[in-house]
């Protein structure tokens, strides 16, 4: 049995896992670079408006260390995306530190680089370094961003080079232990025409595993680009979840970017898609289900800069106990983004009378000729549709769940991967109990 | 046995107020019984009290189904106990295929004690019944694959209700004004599909205004309610007396109900 050395959340214990990484240069100017505005920022606060909603003062990095490199030992079960799917390769991390990378020999000879980004970041830093916090994200956004930046330690690299077409789907899987740091970094590059798709899921060792989050997601789609990126969120409910997660869509791509988030005590999310050129399309899912006293917190921004492009957002919660959401969205549209079409929606089901979702859209728009409509609906189940069901021999609970799940088949309709709708569908219809 | 459903002295309230004040009625397996009545007369409540709607609250009397009370059934055993009830207004369930919904339904009923879980009735064998009952009611297949009643017209609505009578097939059904909404043809069918269920197999209490769905389903007794009772109960010249004449022989020979029927009928119209 190892024995790990905790390494804390200070100038030594930063300096400790720099000499345990042994990092080209130019990676750890970047890492001291994000430490030092980690330590100039101060921790985000509820007179933010942004955190107003969002109550961290509970929350102590200090219970947690950096990753030092030992994953530590467990089993690891199968990925809820990737059961039953012939994926074109794999990437699999514990703890923060990767253990395991595999990629089909027929892709990488076609030039398809993916993987742990770490391990990758020394092998291609022609790649990584031209991309890497450098045109999605960067380290000063916030003080998590900038911790983010200076100790991500796992996350995986998907590179497609020009007109390459990815035919067998890519699984990323994260998983924490009781205790674990997780400061992963996904970096998807697209180069012109080239298509993939991306399944990522997280998820704890056993239901009462502690552990942070504190993660960065970059999708760079490039002209006549096809991605489709899932990321999947079943941690245990006691995980804190911080994330920046930004997506760049070149002319003519596409990117279809659905999230499941289930887990997570707290969570702050910042989803940002930003449709850079001409007639770039993307369309965003998110299926939520809360319970307990978990705390979920998406900011979503659908920045529309470039002309005739399309953002089409559907959010669907389902609330259970004394659980809330926040869902603050935001479709911008710039002054040259004319004929723009962006739509959001988000719609929340109560299942109690102590859930709470507060749900707040907004729009900033400021060329003439644009389409953007936006809605969001929260309300309890409906006591006629149990009624109902029940009179065709429906228990009061088997109604609720056939509810729910028709609740969340309008954004199950547009999620074009199986095993994506039905992981989703198993995960939430285990969680639905009794609605009094 | 012969199935008998026994409805003895019911009154029942809704937020206090009484809206059925002595309801007597009983139903045999094979009897075909009208209910008609003016609006406000308490036809649709007691319809929705047979079945265990929550809001209403069954103040005294009695209802029991071969000899076993039902009262304190939750809807969802009274529909395994074999009743049903065809909607005047069915209620949509967004995101759920017709066809899903169906098969847990027959599942459940077909299959009493089945437990959350258990397995549902084979796929192949229900799919080939549904289509079978769906060709039978002329209803095109991609029907199936529809919410249920999410944007159906009213006819469509009602031949669901009539779909998923004949995939239950309970001992007692009660059809809650299915009629409208049809034109002559669509219920046409329904009638014929009433007949092809197998009237003999089951009690039916139909809530009418019209005789449209008596012409071919010939009651062998005729029900008026007025006020929230029973005024009148006779055969199939009562209903067609009714059709062709309206309520005015009736209200006047019982002034009491027809002014306790006057005062439901206005808050009816207040409340909605």
């Amino acid at each position: 049995m190892t024995t790990t050395a905790v390494t804390s959340f200070n100038d030594q214990g930063f300096e400790s896992f720099l000499e345990s990484r042994n990092e080209p240069e130019w990676l750890v100017e970047t890492r001291r670079t994000a430490w030092k505005q980690f330590n100039q920022l101060p921790w985000p606060s509820q007179r933010d408006e942004e955190w107003m909603r969002t109550d961290i003062r509970m929350f102590q990095l200090d219970k947690f260390a950096i990753p030092t490199g030992n994953p530590g030992n467990f089993e690891i079960g199968p990925g809820q995306l990737s059961h039953g799917v012939d994926v074109g390769g794999s990437s699999v991390a514990l703890n923060g530190t990767p253990i395991h990378s595999q990629l089909d020999d027929a892709l990488a000879s076609k030039g398809v680089i993916f993987g742990s980004l770490a391990e990758l970041a020394k092998q291609h830093p022609q790649i990584v370094r031209k991309f890497l916090l450098q045109k999605a994200l960067s380290s000063d956004i916030d003080r998590f961003a900038a911790l983010h930046a200076a100790l991500w330690s796992s996350g995986t690299l998907l590179y497609v080079p020009r007109n390459v077409v990815v035919d067998k789907p890519l699984h990323s899987y994260n998983i924490l232990g009781d205790g674990g740091v997780d400061f992963g970094h996904h970096l998807v590059i697209l180069e012109e025409g080239a298509e993939a798709t991306l399944l990522s899921e997280s998820s704890s060792q056993s239901e009462s595993a502690t552990g942070l989050h504190c993660g960065g997601i970059e999708l760079i789609v490039g002209d006549r680009a096809n991605l489709r990126f899932v990321n999947l969120q079943d941690w245990s409910q006691k995980v804190w979840h911080f994330a920046h997660q930004k997506a760049l869509v070149g002319r003519d791509a596409n990117l279809q970017w659905t999230i499941g988030a289930l887990g997570s005590r707290l969570a702050k999310v910042n989803q940002h898609v930003a449709l850079v050129g001409e007639r770039a399309n993307c369309q965003v899912n998110g299926v939520m289900f809360t319970e307990g006293k978990q705390h979920l917190s998406y900011h979503t921004l659908q920045h529309h800069i470039s002309p005739d492009c399309t953002s089409d957002f559907l959010y669907k919660s389902a609330l259970q106990d004394q659980s809330r959401t926040v869902w603050r969205g935001m479709i911008k549209v710039d002054q040259p983004a004319q004929k723009t079409d962006g739509y959001q929606r988000n719609d929340n089901l109560l299942l109690s009378r102590t859930a709470r979702a507060d749900s707040i859209p907004g729009l900033e728009i400021e060329a003439d000729d644009v389409r953007c409509t936006h809605g969001s609906t929260s309300g309890r189940v409906d006591e006629e549709l149990i009624f109902y069901a029940q009179c065709r021999g429906y228990t009061r609970r088997e109604a609720v769940r056939m509810i729910v799940a028709g609740f969340f088949q309008q954004v199950f309709d547009r999620i074009t991967i199986e095993r994506v709708r039905a992981a989703l569908g198993a995960s939430i219809a285990r969680r639905v109990r009794e609605y009094e | 046995m012969n199935d008998v459903l026994k409805i003895t002295d019911l009154h029942v309230s809704v937020e206090g107020k009484p809206i059925l004040k002595g309801v007597n009625l009983t139903i045999q397996k094979g009897e075909t019984h009208a209910l008609m009545g003016p609006n406000g007369s308490g036809k649709s409540t007691l319809g929705l009290v047979i079945m265990g709607h929550p809001k209403y609250e069954v103040t005294s009397g009695s209802i029991e189904l071969n000899q076993i009370d039902i009262l304190e059934m939750e809807a969802d055993e009274r529909a395994r106990a074999g009743i049903f009830l065809a909607f005047q207004r069915p209620i949509a369930i967004p995101g759920v295929k017709m066809a899903d919904f169906l098969r847990h339904a027959t599942s459940n009923v077909r299959n009493p004690n089945r437990k959350e879980g258990e397995d549902l009735i084979a796929m192949k064998d229900f799919r080939k019944e549904l289509k079978s009952k769906m060709g039978q009611l002329k209803m095109n297949t991609e029907f199936a694959r529809r919410y249920v009643n999410d944007g159906f017209s009213g006819g469509e609505q009602k031949r669901a209700e009539i779909l998923q009578l004949a995939m239950l097939g309970p001992k007692f059904a009660i059809l809650d004004e299915t009629d409208s909404g049809l034109d002559a043809d669509a219920v046409k069918l329904a009638s014929q599909s009433i007949a092809e269920i197998g009237r003999e197999k089951m009690g039916l209490l139909i809530i009418t205004h019209h005789d449209k769905l008596l012409e071919s389903n010939p009651p062998e007794f005729a029900h008026v309610m007025l006020g929230g009772q029973i005024v009148e109960t006779g055969g199939a010249e009562l209903a067609e007396e009714l059709y062709s004449n309206g309520y005015d022989r009736i209200r006047t020979k019982y002034p009491d109900a027809s002014a306790d029927n006057t005062a439901m009928e206005e808050s009816e119209t207040v409340g909605a």
